[in-house]
This record gives C-alpha cells, structure tokens and sequence, in this order.
C-alpha cells in the first residue's frame, strides 16, 4: 500500500495514473461498441485503442526515467518524423549530403533544449541551418530545383526539428521552475486528448464542416466540443501539473487546442499536396508519426511559449 | 558460423536497419516458409540483400542464399571470406564462362539442397530506384526446377538510402511489397514477361517520391 502511496506522491504520476484510466474506459467503450456492432469502423477503432496503450506506455517510461532519456527519446520522435518527411517529399539526388546535415541539426538541437540554452536554441534552426543549408547546396553546384530543395528542406526542418524539439525544451524549462516533467505532460495529454476529444464530439455532433478541401472530416462542432473540453480538463490539472493558476491553465487549454487544430490541418494540406491519406504506416490505425504529433507541431512551440511569457526570466513577474 | 552469422544479423544488421530505414514490408505472410524457392527482388542498394535476409525470421538464416557477382565480392580475402561466411552468398561467374559449364549449376544444387535463394534479375544495382530490364538466369533456374516458387519482392527507398558508390548511409524510410509466388510456365520469355509485369505491378501500390 505504502509503495502505491509513494508512487502517486507527485502530480505527474497522479496525472499518469489518471490517463491510464482514460484509457481502461477508452478500452472498454471500443470492446462494447465491437461487441454491439461489428465493423470496419469498430475494428479500426480499437486498432487504435491498442496503439495508444502501446505509445502512452512508451511515452510514461521515457518520462518517468531520467532526463537524459526523456530528452533522448523526443530526439528520437522528431528523427522518425524528419524521416518520414524527407520519404515523402521529392527530394534530389544531389541533396544526399544536405539530408544528412539536417539530420545532425537533431542532437545538437535536442542537446540545446536539455542544458535549456534559450538563446542558441532559439536561433540554431531559424538562423545557423537556414542560412547553413541553402550555402551548401550552392556550394555544391546544383541550381536545378534549387528553390524546391530548400523551401521544402527547411520547412522540413522547422516543422518537425525545431517545433518538436520545443518539448524537450519545456521539460528543462519545467524542471526549472520546479515542476519536472508536468508542463511537458500537460501539453503533450491535452494535445492528444484534444485529437480525441475534437474526434468525438464531431463524429455524435458535426454537421458544419471548416475547411473540406483540406479536411473533410473537421466539423466546427468538433472543434468548439474539443475546445471547451480541453480548456475544462487544463483548468483541473493546470494548477498541479504547472505554476499556472486555473484560469490561465484554462486559457493554455484552449490555445493548445486551436494550435493543435492548426497543426493538424496543416500536415493535412501537406499530404494532400504530396497525393497520400496517411504520413506512413508505423502506428497501426493511426497512421505515420507525423500523423500522430501534426497538432502537436504547432501546440509544443505555442505553449511554451505562452509558458515562457509568463514564467521566463523576463517574465511580468520578475520585474 | 552460424552462430556469427545470426549474431551479425540479430544485434547488428537488424537494429541498425530498424533506425535507419524503418522498413515496412507488406505481404509478409506471401514470402516462402520453407525451401527450395526463390525470392526475386529489384536491386538499387547493397542493402537491398541485407534488408531482405533481416526481414526473414532468424531460423530461417541458415536457409537463405544471395547469388551474387563472383567478380564483384570475391576481390579480396577480407571479403569473400565475410560475403561467404556471414552473408551466405553463392558466387556466380557473370558472363564468360567456360563452354559446357552451366553456370547456374551451384544455384541449381542449392534448390536441390532446399534452400531459399535470393536473386536480383536486373544484374547490377544499376541506376538507382529505376527498374531496368531482368536478365533471364531466374527463368532458366525455374526451367530446370519447375516446382520451385519464385515470390517477387519490390524494395523501395533503399537505393535512396545508399546507392550505388556511396558510403554514406541516409536514413530513408523503405517499403517491400511481396506479391503472390509463380510457377514455371513452360516458356522462358512467357515467365520473364509475367514476373516483370508482376514486379510492375506491385511498384504501383506504393506511393514512391520523385527522385532525381
């Protein structure tokens, strides 16, 4: 009893122990709706379910280590998912060597978010890579599809290294002010819980749809519904997860939100472009990676920076 | 040997191929269990071998035979030694070899010992991520072995990831489609025309980025 105790002893393992809820609840709607009324869409559904205990238990265990290897481990999310864009983007031959610099750009940046160097973080992608990249591709020689190249290259970069790495930059930025890895599990449960709640509350009350050339299936019923929901659940474990009081958590929450549906559409604007439904095949049900972290694409850097505004070193209240 | 050889693939090839490329087979359940047979794959990458015997299952391994170029990976020593021995290749002279020597003939021996052969009809990696024209030994092969199953296998995304002369490994994700086995069919051209056009067709359900 006492280690159980001593387990839930700090916020974020409560916060933890209540997904692991969440998802027992999730597990057993799916199981009933599956036994009510097979289908494709049931089984779909709990293909996902099961892909969602698989990444929460993943992401808990690099969470709940140390640092290092949670700091590691959104590395690896934001390497999968530059991968799996420079897969799905035409890309040059010639550009071999610059793919390979990109991919370089990955520890360095994750190693300026650990030791939390706000400065170089902030200007090593947007400033050194955007300048360093298209350079070396001139050095190189190759001006055919030279604009292509580096558009696509640093938006690549910027979309997947520099916007995830934000959350690796929250943990530090979290340990900081004492609340070790609660900011990032605020903004990473809400982000997805957001997909969720948006998803659910569209499929019982859509009917006005936003933007069907990008996303036919974003309703604004969704939208709002997720909203709300989301703003609610920030204000209850804003306070305990953040130095944030309820109201401002609440505001987080729905920042998160709109942030997160922005992502979304964006990646999805992005794959319609490029002619493919899914970003890639390596979360079954959902998709590819950059399916699953599109809202949070856009919600990490929002956050923390709304985060950092407030709490930073510069913040009002330091004044 | 075989101990070497299963250790290089389980906690070498295996993980670094997982990282690096990611790959995604589809069809799995399509690629033979049991020898002899044949797999056919295009060729873009010396990868392309390595990513092929890695997908396989590990008991397997023993099993599993790349026919390659005797030219090529018998330089040196070093080489051949680790191409024999761990890859598992069977060296096959390419062009010029004696008269009345046939030389399929250790291809032949292997499906007779109920092996599992890996073979690339388009010759050399040749330029990569283009399908060029399949020469016609895996025809002849079936031709002398016709109850042998020949599974095609396209790759995709390899050839991204380390072409021909490059060292430098790009991380790419990578697919492989396995399509339905086929038989002999009673004529060498018929079968080449039939594999080619399965090959084409199972290029066409992936989604492959423009790549110049």
């Amino acid at each position: 009893m006492t280690q159980i105790q001593q387990f839930f002893s700090t916020p974020v393992h409560i916060a933890i122990g209540g997904i692991y809820a969440l998802l027992i609840v999730a597990s057993v709607i799916t199981y009933t709706i599956r036994r009510v009324s097979p289908g494709e869409t049931a089984t779909e559904l709990s293909k996902r379910v099961v892909s969602w205990w698989w990444m929460i238990t993943v992401f808990t265990i690099a969470v709940l280590t140390t640092r290092v290897v949670s700091t590691i481990f959104l590395a690896l999310v934001a390497f999968l998912a530059l991968k799996e864009y420079f897969s799905l983007i035409p890309t040059r031959r010639v550009d071999r060597e610059i793919l390979m610099w990109a991919y370089l750009a990955i520890p360095v940046q994750f190693y300026l978010a650990h030791v939390h160097s706000f400065g170089l973080f902030m200007v090593f992608i947007p400033v050194w890579m955007f300048l360093f990249l298209p350079a070396r591709i001139t050095l190189a020689g190759h001006t055919e599809g030279f604009l292509r190249a580096v558009g696509t290259l640093s938006w690549g970069l910027m979309i997947t290294v520099f916007s995830l790495s934000h959350t690796a930059l929250l943990l530090s930025f979290g340990t900081k002010l004492g609340h070790a890895a609660g900011p990032l599990l605020f903004l990473v449960a809400l982000t997805q819980f957001n997909d969720v709640a948006q998803f659910t509350w569209g499929k019982l009350f859509g009917r006005h749809k936003i933007i069907p050339k990008v996303s036919p299936k974003k309703t604004w019923e969704g939208f709002i519904g997720g909203l709300v929901t989301t703003a609610c659940v920030a204000a209850l474990i804003g306070p305990y997860l953040t130095p944030m009081s309820a109201g401002l958590s609440a505001v987080a929450g729905a920042i998160i939100a709109i942030a997160g549906y922005l992502g979304d559409i964006t990646i999805s604007a992005c794959k319609r472009d490029l002619g493919v439904k899914d970003s890639g095949t390596l979360i079954p049900g959902h998709g590819g990676i950059l399916d699953r972290v599109d809202s949070l694409i856009y919600s990490a850097p929002v956050f923390y920076h709304f985060l950092h505004y407030f709490f930073g070193v510069w913040s009002p209240q330091s004044l | 040997m075989t101990v070497l050889r299963t250790a290089f693939f389980a906690l070498f090839v295996r993980p670094v191929l997982m990282i690096a490329l990611g790959t995604h087979v589809r069809g799995r359940e399509k690629l033979p269990v049991k020898g002899p047979a044949i797999i056919v794959a295009n060729h873009n990458s010396h990868l392309d071998t390595l990513t092929i015997m890695a997908m396989c299952p590990l008991r397997q391994l023993p099993l599993l035979r790349p026919v390659a170029a005797m030219d090529y990976f018998m330089r040196t020593k070093a080489m051949a030694w680790f191409a024999i021995n761990i890859i598992g290749i069977i060296p096959i002279s390419r062009g010029g070899h004696q008269q009345g020597e046939n030389p399929l003939q250790p291809c032949i021996e292997a499906l007779d010992r109920g092996e599992i052969l890996i073979l690339f009809p388009e010759g050399s990696r040749g330029e990569p991520e283009k399908l060029s024209q399949f020469k016609k030994g895996v025809a002849h092969l079936v031709k002398a072995r016709p109850e042998t199953p020949v599974h095609p296998l396209f790759i995709h995304g390899l050839g991204k990831a380390l072409p021909k002369d490059s060292f430098l490994l790009v991380p790419f994700n990578c697919d492989v489609v396995a399509g339905e086995a086929l038989f002999w069919t009673g004529s060498v051209d018929g079968f080449m025309e039939i594999l080619q056009g399965r090959m084409a067709e199972l290029a066409a359900t992936l989604h492959i980025a423009p790549w110049d």
